[in-house]
């Protein structure tokens, strides 16, 4: 079908939180009717890796994140616990605790899990494509990643990107 | 209103009450009305935008409390 819309994404990020933005608009994209690729690229490979387990959050040096906790009464949920930067990076596990704090309150609002998300999107049959250079770059083999994904370069990217409606770089 | 099939997409955030629905409209046949119930504020303006785009009709978008009901026609 030529009049199909089509959507490209370039992921490069590789947090929990930032694994969040490619995989909710492209699983979207595709129930709009979109055709629609992600591009995996540098830390953005960690998305595809077959145990998503390694994906974290961290607070450190990022103002704009929240650090609230998912349980206890209101008043407790409420407070902001703003920890200084000095404190977060000397604490052994800080950023594991963040994330475990995370998880639950994505849990709590009934957000999709990345796992979730990922697999909604192979179903709505989104094409994932990881970047071969960054591939070879951080010692991945292709065996660390999960199965029905293409690899490739930049050339491969722009061959559908040049026909896109829409094009993201995240 | 009649329907032929019932989502419940309660407790779930954006953007799983969209890929649901359109999971359930691939199960329905043309001209069959699928009734989607949320609690999600944001879904009020996504079913409008998704029937918008998608070509299925938005027959009725209410609000009762904290709930959202919709009733999609598959095209």
């Amino acid at each position: 079908m030529d009049d199909q819309k089509k959507m490209a994404i370039i992921a490069t990020k590789g947090t929990l939180d930032w694994a969040y933005p490619p995989f909710i608009l492209a699983s979207t994209a595709a129930a709009l009717g979109y055709e629609t690729q992600i591009f995996f690229t540098f830390y953005g490979l960690q998305m595809l890796r077959k145990d998503l387990s390694g994906l974290k959050v961290s607070p450190l040096g990022n103002p704009g994140m929240p650090m609230k906790m998912p349980f206890g009464p209101k008043w407790f949920r409420d407070i902001n616990w703003n920890m200084p930067n000095a404190i977060q990076s000397l604490v052994p596990g800080y950023e594991s605790l963040a994330t475990v704090l995370m998880k639950q309150t994505i849990k709590n609002n009934g957000v999709a899990t990345i796992p979730e998300l990922r697999e909604l999107c192979q179903e709505a049959e989104v094409k994932f494509i990881a970047c071969q250079m960054t591939v070879e770059l951080f010692g991945f083999e292709h065996s660390d990643f999960i199965d029905g994904i293409e690899f490739g370069g930049a050339a491969t990217f722009f061959e559908f990107a040049g026909e896109t409606d829409i094009c993201l770089y995240i | 209103m009649n329907f032929d099939k019932e989502l419940d997409a309660r407790g779930l955030n954006c953007p799983l009450p969209i890929l649901r629905c359109k999971k359930a409209l691939n199960e329905c046949t043309s001209g069959q009305v699928l009734k989607v119930v949320s609690t999600d504020p944001g879904s009020v303006k996504d079913f409008a935008a998704f029937a918008k785009q998608t070509g299925n009709e938005l027959l009725a978008s209410s609000e009762a409390g904290s709930e959202y009901t919709f009733f999609i026609k598959k095209k």
